[in-house]
């Protein structure tokens, strides 16, 4: 059962550096613009069937 | 903002405006979409067929290609790889397109990956029905298809890659994450899981062995679900309900975090389809963690799906298009709150190994993958033919239809499930079992099996009402097979600008790098599961008195494998009362080290059969399997005349020996040449002691083979002192 301490020291290790990924990753701005993305897949780029 | 394109279709191109014309591939999308349909009729029938031989086993028309065993695998791969697999094609390769603003990378590696697929579904409903099978749940395929599989599979990913790279617009939408990640973990998945040693062009081996080989096929399976059945119809679903519905999706952000969160978590979940067998018990409770968790991811990518049509509830009376998508994502909902769930060992305790596990995949199969890829024919055939939909009146019909289709088949299943289940378990004042026959619990839940049949039915019935409905759509328009379409082209040399954060530059932009970041994501977790349990050896530990299987055996269990024993029978007795007063002592990890595959199995319609062997006399089982209702009144499983005259491939038997050993099995040095003969005198003996019961067959027929392998089911275990079987 000795594994456990290294399992749990792991999942911490990993824990903390999706947090600190997720903190650093909110505050330096990279969250700015999310809302373009959902709008531009709305227009179409397609012609209108008749101008072919 | 400076990344938007403008809409340019009104325009006419002029050459300084820098816009490039070009066409998006429909004639792909609808070959696709046509394989899905006709791959959906015909999985689901054979689902029907099969849903049918539950009461009526006469329907399998006293023919071995047709017997449950071998055509249940048939029904699951036609509607997982074939029906979901083809829609998925169909609405990556539409959405694709129009996300990045490109044509397909390459239209003769489309055509290459839709001929390659439909050959390989092809190839899958040949060889299923003539038994050739890995004996491994939703890996059923033999390794020459697992390697056309992964070819394709490849061709697939180069097509998609391809086309993410020659795109005109520079920020990947989240639809296309997650086709990515789609398309990294399945070929992870696939590969690692198909590691086989063939012994013949249609037969081979699993490279694991017992736990290790069921640890990984459940990573694969549970995984096959997540990555397969969900991941990419995420990205359908980010793509189609703001299409749909005219609306950007509720929360970007939330579909990003959306995104990592669910492929990071779920690749850890597969332990919960092994809870209480004989897993190591830290791999058990790793599953049950990241099910619990998984609760979050799921439901917050479909409340991201349901509120985009916040505000908009009035269109989703009026468009059959956004019914199925609204019942699709609550199907969603629904199943991916019930499976963490199911994923508690008390609960799983009542529900695994019964019909409630049935009724929990087809809410998710006929819901989400069903009526999402229901949604998507109805959304692009109009599209398409540029003409409006047939009849909304035919497509709400069969919007009803469907939805009572599901409610039939999932309610049953449900009350079936936990029935049988509480049947099990049920133990008289005195002790003992109330149902010590099993075939009671089956007999008492038949008539939830004939109502699951009708659901099915309703459920397919409503897909041809579609059919009708999408080919007079059809008919009134007329298809366009390359559209055209104007974009500006990216910026070739581009250079990121210093203050834009490193996150966009190096997860968005760059389609390469999103997909080795998925695929590390999706490593960790099977890492960390799966790698002790192979090296660990306090996780498997061994029993002296297990011993390889004797070459009869071996041929006796190909056969058993060949014919699905295992899609209705156990082999894993849980370490419960109930459980071992019924059926004998509980499985033990190192009783399964020579087994490759493992068998355990994931549905008990009839018995658990680990501790099978010595049970009954051998008479039994020859009479048992040639006619099961003369030993067993009431019994619902088919008879098995085939093999009173088919013989067991003695010739094969050096070959199965030789790989056994290459697989690390110890027979001794040498014995490959000795086995025909091992195997021809222990088919002797049991010849001899059947004829002392009055019963002539010859030691050549496979039945004397499968008798040889049933009779020694979990007994090696019995030889320990101390041990001995309880029944």
């Amino acid at each position: 059962m000795g594994v456990i301490y290294i399992l749990i020291g792991c999942s911490l290790l990993l824990a903390s550096s999706f947090l600190a990924a997720f903190i650093w990753a909110s505050k330096s701005g990279q969250y700015e613009d999310d809302y373009t993305p959902s709008v531009r897949i709305l227009f179409d780029d397609e012609t209108k069937p008749n101008d072919q | 903002m400076t990344e938007i394109t403008e809409p340019q279709m009104e325009m006419k191109p002029k050459q300084d405006l820098g816009v490039d014309t070009f066409y998006y591939d429909n004639s792909i999308v609808r070959m696709f979409l046509i394989a899905t349909t006709i791959f959906g009729i015909i999985g689901m029938t054979v689902g029907l067929l099969v849903a049918c031989q539950f009461f009526w086993p006469e329907l399998n028309f006293g023919i071995q290609y047709t017997t449950f065993g071998r055509i249940r695998p048939l029904h699951t791969n036609a509607v997982i790889f074939a029906f979901v697999g083809n829609g998925i094609f169909s609405g990556v390769y539409y959405s694709l397109q129009r996300l990045c603003k490109a044509r397909m990378f390459s239209d003769l590696l489309s055509k290459i990956h839709f001929w390659g697929w439909q050959s390989i579904i092809l190839a899958a409903a040949i060889t299923l029905p003539l038994g050739f099978t890995s004996g491994k749940e939703y890996a059923e395929l033999e390794w020459p298809i697992d390697i056309a599989i992964a070819l394709i599979w490849v061709v697939f990913g180069i097509n998609m890659i391809g086309t993410i790279l020659k795109r005109r617009e520079r920020h990947l939408y989240v639809a296309i994450w997650f086709y990515i990640a789609t398309f990294v973990t399945v070929a992870l998945l696939h590969i690692v899981n198909s590691m086989e040693l063939p012994i013949s062009l249609f037969k081979s081996y699993s490279v694991y062995a017992g736990v290790q080989d069921a640890l990984v096929q459940w990573w694969y399976g549970h995984n096959a679900v997540a990555f397969f059945l969900t991941t990419p119809y995420l990205g359908l679903m980010y793509y189609f309900i703001p299409k749909a519905s005219n609306r950007p999706i509720y929360s970007y952000r939330l579909s990003i975090i959306h995104f990592w969160a669910l492929i990071f978590i779920y690749i850890w979940a597969g332990p919960h389809h092994l809870l209480y067998n004989a897993l190591p018990d830290w791999a058990q409770s790793l599953g049950v963690v990241f099910s619990i968790m998984l609760i979050a991811p799921s439901w917050g990518g479909m409340l991201n799906g349901l509120l985009t049509l916040r505000g908009a509830w009035d269109r989703v009376r009026e468009d059959p298009v956004l019914k199925f998508m609204v019942v699709a994502v609550t199907c969603y909902g629904m199943a991916t709150f019930e499976g963490p769930m199911l994923s508690l060992k008390n609960f799983n305790a009542v529900a695994h190994f019964t019909d409630w596990i049935v009724a929990h995949v087809h809410v998710g199969g006929l819901g989400w993958n069903g009526f999402m890829t229901f949604a998507m024919l109805y959304y692009l055939i109009p599209q398409m033919y540029g003409t409006k939909l047939y009849s909304k009146k035919l497509a709400n019909a069969h919007f009803w239809i469907g939805t009572m289709g599901i409610i039939f088949y999932a309610l049953p299943m449900y009350w079936a499930g936990f029935a049988q289940s509480l049947m099990w378990k049920q133990f008289t004042p005195e002790g003992t079992l109330v149902y010590s026959n099993f075939l009671e619990t089956v007999t008492q839940i038949l008539p939830m099996y004939m109502l699951r049949a009708f659901g099915g039915f309703l459920y397919l019935a409503g897909v041809f009402v579609m059919v009708y409905n999408l080919i007079k759509t059809a008919n009134a328009g007329s298809f366009i097979p390359n559209i055209k379409a104007q974009a500006a082209p990216l910026v070739k040399a581009y250079k990121p600008d210093p203050s834009e954060h490193w996150h966009r530059r190096i997860f968005e932009w760059r389609p390469i790098n999103l997909m080795i970041w998925s695929l590390v994501m999706v490593i960790i977790g099977g890492v960390v599961e799966i790698i002790p349990t192979f090296l660990v050896s306090s996780n498997v530990p061994t029993i002296t008195s297990v011993k390889p299987y004797t070459p009869l055996e071996l041929h006796g269990r190909d056969i058993y494998v060949r014919e699905g024993c295992y899609t209705c029978h156990s082999q894993m007795i849980r370490p419960f009362r109930s459980e071992t007063a019924r059926y004998g002592e509980y499985a033990k990890a190192g009783e399964f080290v020579y087994d490759h595959p493992f068998q355990w199995g994931s549905k008990r319609t009839g018995p658990d059969l680990l501790r099978i062997g010595n049970k009954y006399p051998n008479s039994w089982h020859y009479f048992h399997m040639l006619e099961p209702t003369s030993m067993s009144p009431g019994s619902i499983m088919p008879p098995y005349p085939w093999l009173y005259e088919q013989e067991w491939a003695k010739d094969m038997t050096p070959n199965k020996i030789n790989a056994m050993q290459t697989l690390g099995v110890p027979y001794a040095e040498g014995f490959a040449e000795e086995s025909v003969a091992d195997a021809e005198n222990q088919a002797l003996s049991i010849v001899v002691d059947l004829a002392s019961q009055g019963i002539e067959v010859k030691s050549d027929k496979e039945i004397i083979a499968l008798i040889a392998y049933l009779q020694r089911m979990g007994t090696d275990i019995s030889k320990i002192d101390g041990l001995a079987a309880k029944n």
